[in-house]
């Protein structure tokens, strides 16, 4: 049977790493080669790397991040951030990324999921979504909103609307991060969760909110995710994802107990 | 000297780099004499079935393919590697090389378990039940999880040839092996250190199973 996925999040910025409390505070805690190879050690199932850096110059230190990274992990790992064009998914998977994932282009731009799944395969090609609770109505029936540029920019798109459309356009997987829940550590937005997940046929992994162990298990089972987001509460060490499956297994949820 | 056959299917670096980490030497390439040189054949590959086929032959390295196997030495499929190492794949419509009788399935869309409707492609961590022992899987544990990204799987004819099988609403052939062939639809080169175990008994193995 298909293990629940465990995936530690690393914010990047300038090659460091970082960890963002609702987009906004970030401070540094270090290398994120180093981060990497510890969670892989640590039985992470996958890792995602998010690269909030701006400049030019600042990319091509996050592709060598990438190269370096490939040469010291065997599991799965996605780049997301600033990914423009074709061209700059090219040069993450080729520089060792199994995947990368686009936001805000993708709402802007929707044929690069198109264009991605055409050249790399659908498997390769995740839609990251910031999402907000707002009032249902005639245009946002589903009552959450896409929020793009790091949460600030109402788009007037429907979540659920999104998701389905992003299936259809070639998205292997969604990451889905609930805006209202990031950095509180109160749990993951589980009817948003369930919502998106029960509407589509790809994979969805949660984001936002997990602040313990109980907040995961309740996403991979009432959320109805295939995989939970982590950050603050494994970057911080109030938590080892050792445990946190350990925790899972004993719940009934299964998860990959040896690596 | 490992060689990694190059055909232009997906991202060959992760088996090399792979490879790299367990001190093993190797070329990536498509040039048949570097190829006839070799001890160990990797054949791996991520795409579809019908490009592959036809950047296969269109470098003749699927009739290769078919020599190499009869020389005894050998050979491992990896993901689209070994789905088109059988006579056919119901992706595109492929007529495939052939080393093995039988076909590459979709998996139905329809798959459950209880009421829970199960997503494609299969992706993610799941185990392999063995059938039997293998030195390309010694020292690597029961309990063992291999990642998966895929929408089809081998069915080879011949029941005999199933070394493991994995449940995902259906249970399917994970892996395969066949005298000097051994194929596995999961990705030992992103399976952590079980998977890197795999990879190094794979390049001590003299092909007799």
């Amino acid at each position: 049977m298909l293990s629940k996925r465990i995936i530690p999040c690393l914010d990047v910025r300038d090659g460091k790493l970082t960890k963002g409390i609702k987009f906004t505070g970030n401070v540094d805690i270090g290398d994120p080669v180093d981060a990497a190879r510890a969670y892989y050690e640590q039985g992470a199932d996958e890792i995602v790397f998010y690269d909030i850096t701006a400049s030019a110059d600042g990319r091509d230190i996050m592709i060598d991040v990438v190269r370096r990274v490939a040469q010291r992990i065997f599991i799965p790992f996605s780049v997301g951030g600033g990914i423009r064009n074709v061209e700059d998914m090219r040069r993450v998977i080729l520089a060792g990324a199994e995947k990368v994932s686009v936001n805000s282009t993708a709402v802007t731009d929707p044929k690069i999921i198109t264009q991605g799944a055409k050249a790399f395969g659908s498997q390769c090609i995740v839609l990251g979504m910031d999402v907000k609770k707002v009032e249902m109505s005639g245009k946002i029936p589903s009552g959450y909103e896409i929020v793009i540029t790091g949460g600030r920019k109402y788009t007037g798109i429907d979540a659920l609307w999104w998701a389905k459309e992003a299936e259809k356009l070639g998205a292997g997987e969604i990451c889905l991060n609930s805006i209202d829940a990031d950095g509180t550590q109160n749990g993951y937005e589980l009817n948003l969760t369930a919502l998106i997940s029960e509407n589509v046929n790809i994979p969805v992994i949660a984001s936002g909110g997990a602040g313990k162990p109980e907040h995961i298990a309740e996403v991979l089972t009432e959320g109805k995710a295939d995989a939970a987001l982590i950050a603050s509460m494994v970057h911080y060490r109030t938590y080892t994802i050792a445990g946190i499956k350990k925790y899972l297994n004993e719940h009934q949820i299964k998860t990959r107990l040896y690596w | 000297m490992i060689a990694i056959i190059d055909y232009k299917a997906g991202n060959l670096t992760s088996v090399a780099r792979a490879l790299q980490s367990i001190d093993e030497s190797f070329v990536i390439t498509d040039d048949i004499k570097k190829l006839d040189a070799a001890t160990h054949i990797i054949f791996p590959g991520v795409g579809a079935a019908g490009e592959a086929m036809a950047n296969l032959r269109r470098k003749e390295l699927d009739s290769w393919l078919t020599g190499w196997i009869k020389t005894g030495k050998p050979l491992m499929g990896i993901c689209l590697g070994t789905q088109i190492i059988l006579d056919y794949s119901e992706e595109n419509e492929t007529k495939c090389i052939g080393l093995v009788r039988g076909k590459t399935k979709r998996f139905p869309d329809d798959l459950n378990i209880g009421c829970r409707k199960l997503k494609i492609p299969h992706m993610g961590w799941n185990n392999v039940s063995f059938n039997r022992d293998h030195p390309v899987f010694n020292d690597v544990p029961k309990e063992a999880e291999f990642y998966f990204v895929h929408s089809y799987y081998p069915a080879p004819e011949d029941d005999s040839l199933v070394l493991g099988v994995t449940d995902y609403g259906i249970s399917f052939c994970s892996v395969l092996a066949a005298n000097n062939l051994v194929a596995m639809q999961f990705h030992p080169e992103k399976s952590g250190r079980p998977g890197l175990q795999i990879l190094r008994n794979f390049c001590r193995w003299r092909g007799n199973a």
